[in-house]
């Protein structure tokens, strides 16, 4: 298991440093200004080189490069170039802020999105499988930005029950999610949030339960007079190395948070502040959001890798 | 515990929480601004004209200010922390700034001469140690004229100019006063001060939370009495989602929203909402190319400003808009009697095939979103078809305002190619709504002349308006260029904006004058 890890980890050094020049370069394919923030729109030639001189943009891109990834292997991911503030302080605060919707919505699509997809499993074909693909396709097919709004429009202005925006009255500083006051603010992007992953793994659920359950070992252990309940039980042990695989990449997009999502919903998480950052071509924090979201998901996969293996043995045979 | 009391508890709790932040809102002016963050605090902030209109002009002062007080009246600046300026007679590069006295910062520190002259230093001057490159950036676009600034007294300074300018006072009002006092004791560490911000304005700093708020108290102690803010606080809250602005004001999150979108208002107006809108010196149109296409033509570009029916996109955009027909809006006192292109369609296919451009393929650059732009996708869509019924054949190329900006500070030389593009344009000072689009100094890629229009009058009119120092003869002539937009057709006109705001009924007292910058500090929150 431990040479696993560590082959599993070797292999995750040559994906981030490729993901780090993906990232560095994607934002400088992408046409704008890395200074539109803080220069006005009919800014002269002679401002332009004189500011992007003082900020280092003036370099070629590859000393651009090695320079920026010399200090982020110290862990120096910079500057924003909007707000001064340290990239880590902005990337780490805004990732707590998502991890805080992540707690919720992870457990709820998860346990969800399992439990609709094992029933549908368990009975192919039948009219509760048809409901429950149904509900899953719905899930993911609505767009989440504009399932938000609706439930900001029946819940928020209509029955003025929840609020509409934000993360607490006074701002993510003072927010705690065990007063409800505060927690109340977490219901409608939560929601919003978890649809498109209920539907997805209750699909993969689906399809992997019904694939095993027609499996010969499981006319065998019915041959062998097992109850339907165990039967089962060994059904969603062997469905499940394939589940984890979409919860891995689920959790990774959860924790990415949806720019959408958190744009319609004002919560300062990951998405919102990568929105901003594309939107200001902030190329600081941009650069130093993606690496870090990236690095979350190389992270996960290796974790579900390791779980795959400890599930099935099978996988750490390979 | 059966369902029903279940269902009672939890909406007596659920309205018992919507009461507690009704009360705890009462004297709290809350505003939804559309910036996507919240602009910086250090001085000049960021964010555009709204960094200036929330966070600039609350915290900060600067020698001149515009005057905010008028809902009817055209706004124009009038004295701020200098009481009054006037021009050297002996030397129409020197201005001479008289400063107000008795002015104090929010630390207790006094504001004098000295503090101009650093401030001055802190955005010009790469040497001095105050020097901060962003502050440099974001006042850049109004110091490319200042030479140099030396002080004559505790209470007077003289600011050199490099070329004579008789408008020069406009560019003082974009320049805010910090404190030298605090920046000094932070030893100019700008971070801190960001989060601890000094300046003399109606508002003081209270606290931030990054990307989300921005909470500011009044400055009792403003040397404007007339300007106190009647609020117990003022929270700024980044709401780039219209959608959302919308619907964070029914909710009572906020209680001043900017830019309602037009389809919401008649919800929001049956809510009982205050829909507020003014004329304001904004316009909406095509910037063209005058070296290479068809644009180079006067006559395709009248065809084109001829060819749109105004009044549909008025309908379009629920009546928030007015039609334009020239650089600056009716209500301006530099917009005289300009050429009006009334829609007439054969009128716009006579001159296309007099120019012998028919059909006339255009390549126009546009974005989804942006700054001032309206809505962009629905207007250009009907610009489009009325173009098209002209004789013209447009191809849009559709980009992010990021990448419109980057046409736009770039010009022709770079995209010869592109015909115009649609920027929206901020009018307040006649450099920026009427010189620099006409003024060779201000070709592209050095200045704002995007398509690089070269006139013999317009010219003959900037230099004249350069030195002209009677404010009253200067507008005659500024109103001759503004004809002189008009007949050259210089852009495709198209609508100015009206500056549509949802306020709460609870709000009283907001006058919104006609500017981009508007005063806070008379809105009283009822309970």
């Amino acid at each position: 298991m431990i040479n696993l890890f560590l082959r599993r980890l070797m292999y995750a050094v040559p994906i981030a440093f490729g993901v780090s020049v993906v990232c560095f370069s994607l934002v400088y394919l992408a046409p704008g200004d890395p200074l539109q923030t803080i220069l006005p729109s009919d800014a002269s030639a002679d401002t332009i080189a004189m500011v992007k001189a003082a900020y280092g943009f003036d370099k070629p891109l590859p000393i651009q490069f090695l320079k920026w990834l010399g200090r982020v292997m110290v862990g120096d991911f910079g500057q924003s170039i909007a707000t001064r503030r340290p990239v880590v302080l902005e990337v780490t605060g805004a990732l707590y802020n998502t991890s805080v919707l992540a707690l919720f919505a992870v457990p709820i699509a998860f346990s969800t999105g399992f439990s609709m997809g094992a029933i549908a499993g368990c009975f192919p074909g039948k009219w509760i499988d048809r409901v429950l693909t149904g509900s899953a396709v719905l899930g993911v097919s609505l767009p989440n930005y504009w399932f938000g709004i609706v439930l900001v429009i029946f819940f928020a202005v209509e029955a003025m029950v929840l609020p509409a925006t934000g993360m607490g009255a006074n701002g993510s500083d003072q927010f705690n999610f065990l007063r409800w006051s505060d927690a109340r603010y977490l219901v409608l992007p939560v929601i919003t949030l978890s649809m498109v992953p209920i539907g997805i793994i209750a699909r993969t659920t689906r399809a992997a339960v019904a694939e095993v359950m027609n499996q010969d070992f499981v006319i065998t252990l019915r041959a062998k007079g097992l109850s339907e309940t165990a039967v089962i039980r060994h059904v969603l042990k062997n469905a499940l190395p394939q589940v984890l695989a979409v919860m891995g990449l689920q959790f990774g997009y959860l924790m990415g948070g949806s720019i959408l999502v958190e744009t319609v919903f004002t919560w300062p998480g990951s998405g919102f502040l990568l929105s901003k950052a594309i939107i200001n071509r902030d190329v600081p924090v941009l650069q130093g959001t993606i690496l870090m979201l990236a690095l979350i998901f190389v992270a996960t996969n290796l974790l579900v890798d390791l779980m795959q293996s400890w599930i099935d043995p099978r996988i750490r045979r390979t | 515990m059966p369902l029903s009391q279940v269902s009672t508890f939890l909406t007596a709790a659920f309205l018992a929480a919507g009461v507690a932040a009704s009360a705890q809102a009462a004297s709290v002016l809350t505003v939804g601004m559309t910036a996507g963050d919240i602009p910086v605090t250090t001085g000049n902030p960021d964010q555009g004209f709204e960094g200036f209109r929330f966070v600039g002009y609350n915290l900060y002062d600067a020698l001149a200010l515009w005057d905010l007080s008028s809902f009817d009246k055209p706004s124009d600046i009038k004295p701020g922390l200098a009481t009054s300026w006037e021009i050297d007679p002996n030397n129409k590069r020197r201005w001479i700034f008289h400063l107000r006295q008795g002015v104090k910062f929010h630390d207790g520190c006094a504001f004098t001469a000295d503090d101009v002259v650093w401030n001055m230093a802190r955005v010009t001057d790469s040497k001095a140690p105050q020097y901060f490159t962003q502050q440099m950036a974001l006042s850049r676009a109004y110091t490319t004229n200042f030479e140099s600034i030396e002080k004559i007294d505790d209470y007077t300074v003289a600011i050199n100019t490099k070329v004579v300018e008789s408008i020069f006072p406009y560019s003082m009002s974009y320049i805010l006063m910090i404190s030298r006092c605090k920046a000094e004791a932070l030893k100019y560490d700008w971070n801190a001060y960001a989060n601890d911000p000094s300046g003399t304005g109606p508002y003081r700093f209270s606290r931030m939370v990054p990307h989300e708020r921005l909470e500011l108290l009044p400055n009792k102690d403003y040397w404007d009495p007339k300007r106190v803010p009647k609020q117990d606080k003022l929270v700024l809250l980044p709401m780039p989602e219209a959608a959302t602005r919308a619907a964070a004001l029914m909710t009572g999150q906020v209680n001043f929203i900017e830019a309602p979108s037009p389809d919401t208002i008649p919800r929001l107006k049956a809510a009982g909402m205050q829909i507020i809108t003014n004329t304001y010196p904004h316009n909406w149109p095509f910037i063209l190319n005058f070296v290479k296409g068809p644009m180079t033509d006067v006559r395709v570009r009248r065809a084109a400003n001829y060819a749109l029916n105004r009044a549909e996109f008025v309908e379009l955009l629920n009546g928030l808009a007015i039609e334009s027909y020239a650089t600056m809006p009716p209500t301006s006192p530099w917009y005289g009697h300009p050429v009006r292109y009334e829609y007439n369609v054969e009128k716009a296919k006579a001159l296309l095939k007099e120019a012998g451009c028919l059909p006339c393929k255009l390549t126009l650059a546009i974005s989804t979103s942006g700054s001032g732009q309206m809505q962009p996708l629905p207007m250009n869509e009907l610009l489009k078809s009325q173009l098209e019924a002209a004789g013209f054949q447009i191809d849009f190329k559709v980009m992010d305002w990021n990448s419109l900006i980057e046409i736009a500070r770039s010009g022709v030389p770079k995209y010869p190619d592109i015909d115009g593009y649609n920027g929206s344009r901020a009018l307040l000072d006649p450099m920026s709504a009427l010189i620099k689009p006409v003024w060779k100094f201000h070709w592209s890629p050095a200045g704002a002349n995007w398509g690089h229009f070269e006139d013999p009058e317009a010219e003959d009119l900037v230099a004249k308006i350069l030195n002209e120092f009677d404010a009253g003869k200067r507008t005659q002539l500024l109103i001759k260029l503004n004809e002189l937009h008009a007949d050259r057709a210089l852009m495709i006109f198209v609508v100015h904006d009206v500056n549509p705001r949802a306020l709460s009924p609870k709000l009283k007292g907001f006058v919104q004058a006609q500017n981009w910058f508007q005063d806070l500090t008379p809105i009283e929150v009822m309970p």
